[in-house]
């Protein structure tokens, strides 16, 4: 069976202004909606706070929660659902000392509209100024492991501008997925880290192959042009790129829609990088190919 | 060429056996992370300036007795805990060179200065004896928790120092978490003080708190409205016995209101201490403090001998019970702070496997439907390699004792979609070279030897990206990074070396002239 006629001839590089644009539009997009926010988002792991998930026999009214959160001094937490009616979480973005007991605390608050039997603490994530700022720090120090160490492999097995090209459409595809982020107003936190990086390593993945396609199609190009040649290996990993990204993409819509609230946003970064990083193999990685190549002309 | 299937089928047989045997029967091969068996992962941190102020206090005081022996006449020996020293101030000029002397005792002490009054020296402590404390404290700590963690009662804890001054606790399945806290982070500095009945406590309260004592409270708590008031006292500074001396400490029940009280007992040095304060101090009142609270203060009535003392206070058994646990553990060298504190709950847990499951075997059977649709027989081989991956990938988890949490099954998942990525490669490398007209045989061989660079190029970024996850994520984040990691490299096994004898054995056995692909 085939999906895509194996000899296509898309102009996919006579698409780059197109795909530059949206490409351009998205990520601003993406941007504005952080700087109006006020940067990222950050979830307790860190910007250091407290969150306790409560389950209840039945649906509460989050007023009657707030209410009774008031009354020990919590007014200001978030309170959302998750996942179901009878899940709420609380967020509250401070973790003194005090705090510890805090799920109990909480329980005790909604004591008198509640039966203090119907409502279980399912989880207390309780994490320190300190800590939070350290994981901040070691999150971007991670990333940032991560693609020099991908830059070395790359430039050692390819050449310069093809790990440039790779990290530019890394970067593309993880500013994307940000943007996405801070549109839905989702949290950052160590979970999401972990996502991110493993859509850079996807997005590798992806543009590696092309690349290995357009190195190998170089060696015995002939007569055509840079472009042509690109043109060509996108084409002929298409239907490769198109069937990986389709099966990744079903187990992790599998997990997006099966796995649970906790996993939700983790798969929900993975669902966008993955469509994002197969686009971005097609359509911008090797742009940059092109930019360099017209340089060492002129 | 095929000659090579006579090492590589029982190669694979035996690297496939061994990651079953390794691995079965799963439920005990394989650790569950915190996030899925429910439990508690806390972070401490030692207040380790905490024990070099108690240390240079002791230490001050030690001097001052050492001084008084030599019949000298000290003004003042005081701690300066901003600058880890000890200055002493005496009477006389002519008593500073025998101070000196008696500082020798003390090789860790170093003269800095000297007041310009001739009569008093500061004494610096050395960074390397502060470094010790600090060290000590952390390391008597974490042997402290450890004990009452034993206590506790918890299956299988970790307990481990994580960087200069912090305590990494792992605690699978506590059940009532916020107990656990309270008896892990208690202190349990236990001390004996006299009332301060000289000097006015109303005084005190207004600021006038004379020198060598202190105000502290009693926690009261109303039993019917949960209304909690502090009594203050006034107390000496000086302690008079500490917890240091204790051999045992027992929950008992008051035999006539059967309310739960601390029974202590002491060491001889303890109780002749104890036996010494009772009889010299008849008819005054001697407070029991237990971490800067007041437990109770009773009045002496008479000589205690055979080292035998109680708390009481208003507690429910189970504080009882746990604060004799505390006490028997010991007290923390310095009190820790709990940085970080991630629960969950044994119910939300199993919810999480049972959606870590459904995930699984959901996206799995789409991969496979798929797949074998897609490539028809070769996708067959493409869902055996699969397969076994899924094998391998619990072999090796269970090899590492690496614990699955939740986002490892995340990674779990992301293997499956990601695994068929290599079958992927070869077979579209396959289809190319058939349609350029090469035989079965010689479009499978190509398909494999071009596809294999691409395949380790592509996996070896991802590779990259995985260990670095591993080497700083923590918990439920290396238990992804390790499924990832694993699952990159049992599927370029899986696709390069088994998909390839599964071709090359059915190869060797019918001839074909068309391939399923």
């Amino acid at each position: 069976m085939k999906i895509i006629s194996s000899e296509t001839h898309f102009d996919f590089m006579g698409k780059i202004k197109m795909a530059l644009t949206i490409s351009g539009l998205t990520i601003l997009i993406g941007l504005g909606s952080m700087v109006l926010s006020g940067g990222l988002k950050y979830g307790i792991d860190f910007s250091g706070g407290t969150l306790v998930q409560l389950q209840f026999k039945t649906a509460p009214d989050i007023n009657v929660i707030r209410d009774g959160l008031k009354t020990i001094g919590l007014g200001e937490s978030t309170i959302q659902e998750f996942g179901t009616k009878r899940d709420i979480l609380i967020r509250v973005q401070r973790s003194e000392e005090k705090l510890e007991a805090v799920g109990s605390r909480v329980r005790d608050s909604l004591g008198e509209n509640f039966n203090k039997a119907d409502i279980s603490i399912e989880r207390v994530e309780m994490v320190g100024p300190q800590v939070g700022r350290d994981l901040r720090e070691k999150a971007l120090l991670s990333i940032l492991y991560a693609v020099i160490g991908i830059v070395i492999y790359i430039s050692w097995r390819f050449e310069l501008q093809y790990a440039i090209a790779a990290i530019i459409a890394l970067i593309h595809d993880v500013l994307v997925t940000m943007g996405a982020f801070s549109l839905l107003d989702k949290e950052f936190t160590l979970v999401i880290v972990a996502a991110f990086l493993t859509i850079i390593g996807y997005s590798l993945n992806d543009t590696i192959v092309v690349f290995d396609r357009i190195r190998e199609n170089l060696r015995r190009k002939g007569k055509n042009t840079l472009i042509q040649t690109i043109n060509t290996s996108i084409n002929q990993t298409l239907s490769r790129t198109l069937l990986t990204s389709g099966t990744t993409l079903l187990v992790v819509a599998s997990l997006f829609f099966f796995g649970g609230e906790i996993i939700h946003d983790f798969s929900f970064a993975l669902l966008v990088g993955i469509l994002v990083g197969t686009y971005s193999s097609i359509f911008i990685a090797s742009v940059f190919l092109v930019y360099w190549d017209s340089r060492r002309r002129a | 060429m095929y000659r090579e299937l006579k090492w590589k089928i029982p190669l694979i047989l035996a690297v496939v056996l061994g990651a079953v045997w390794l691995s079965y029967p799963l439920k005990e091969r394989i650790a569950l992370g915190l996030d899925l068996q429910g439990g508690m992962h806390l972070v401490l941190e030692v207040k380790v300036e905490k024990a070099v102020e108690a240390s240079l206090e002791r230490l001050a005081d030690d001097i001052k007795r050492g001084i008084t022996e030599e019949d000298l006449e000290v003004d003042r020996v005081k701690a300066i805990f901003t600058d880890r020293q000890v200055s002493v101030r005496m009477v006389d000029k002519l008593d500073l060179p025998p101070v000196k002397e008696v500082m020798q005792g003390y090789p860790f002490f170093s003269l800095v200065s000297e007041d310009s009054d001739g009569l008093g020296m500061i004494y610096q402590m050395s960074a390397d004896q502060v470094t010790q404390i600090e060290q000590n404290a952390v390391s008597q700590g974490l042997e402290t928790i450890r004990n009452r963690v034993d206590q506790f009662g918890v299956s299988e804890p970790t307990i481990q120092a994580q960087g200069q001054k912090r305590i990494l606790l792992q605690l699978p399945g506590v059940k009532d978490p916020e107990r656990a806290i309270d008896l892990i982070g208690k202190t349990a500095r236990l001390e004996f003080k006299l009332l301060d009945e000289e000097n006015s406590l109303q005084q005190a309260l207004q600021g006038n708190v004379p020198e060598d004592s202190e105000i502290l409270h009693q926690r009261i708590e109303n039993k019917e409205t949960g209304a909690v008031t502090k009594d203050p006292f006034l107390l000496k500074k000086r302690t008079v016995l500490t917890g240091e001396t204790l051999t045992g400490a027992e929950i008992r029940f008051d035999s006539d209101f059967n309310e739960p009280y601390v029974s202590l007992t002491f060491n001889s040095v303890g109780a002749m201490i104890f036996q010494q304060v009772t009889r010299e101090n008849i008819n005054k009142r001697l407070a029991i403090v237990l971490d800067d609270n007041v437990y109770s203060a009773p009045v002496i009535q008479d000589e205690i001998a055979g080292g035998r003392a109680q708390i009481t206070g208003q507690f429910t058994s189970e504080q009882a019970r746990d604060l004799a646990i505390v006490l028997r553990a010991g007290a923390l060298p310095a009190p820790v702070v709990i940085l970080e504190n991630r629960t969950v709950g044994p119910s939300l847990g199993q919810d999480s496997i049972n959606k870590g499951i459904t995930s699984i075997v959901y996206g799995g059977l789409l991969v496979l439907v798929f797949i074998v649709i897609y490539y028809r027989l070769s996708g067959v081989i493409a869902v055996v390699a699969l397969f076994l991956n899924i094998v391998l990938l619990a072999g090796a988890l269970a090899y590492f004792g690496a614990a699955l949490t939740l986002p490892g099954i995340a990674g779990v998942i992301l293997t499956v979609g990601m695994a068929i990525d290599a079958n992927v490669l070869v077979f579209e490398r396959i289809r190319e070279e058939i349609k350029l007209g090469k035989t079965v045989r010689a479009a499978i061989d190509a398909g494999f030897s071009k596809a294999f660079h691409t395949i380790v190029d592509a996996n070896i970024t991802t590779f990259i990206a995985a260990v670095v996850l591993f080497q700083f994520g923590t918990g439920p984040i290396k238990g992804f990074a390790i499924t990832l990691c694993i699952g990159i490299a049992a599927s370029m096994f899986t696709a390069v070396f088994v998909s390839r004898a599964i071709f090359d054995g059915t190869m060797s056995r019918i001839k074909l002239d068309k391939l399923s692909i």
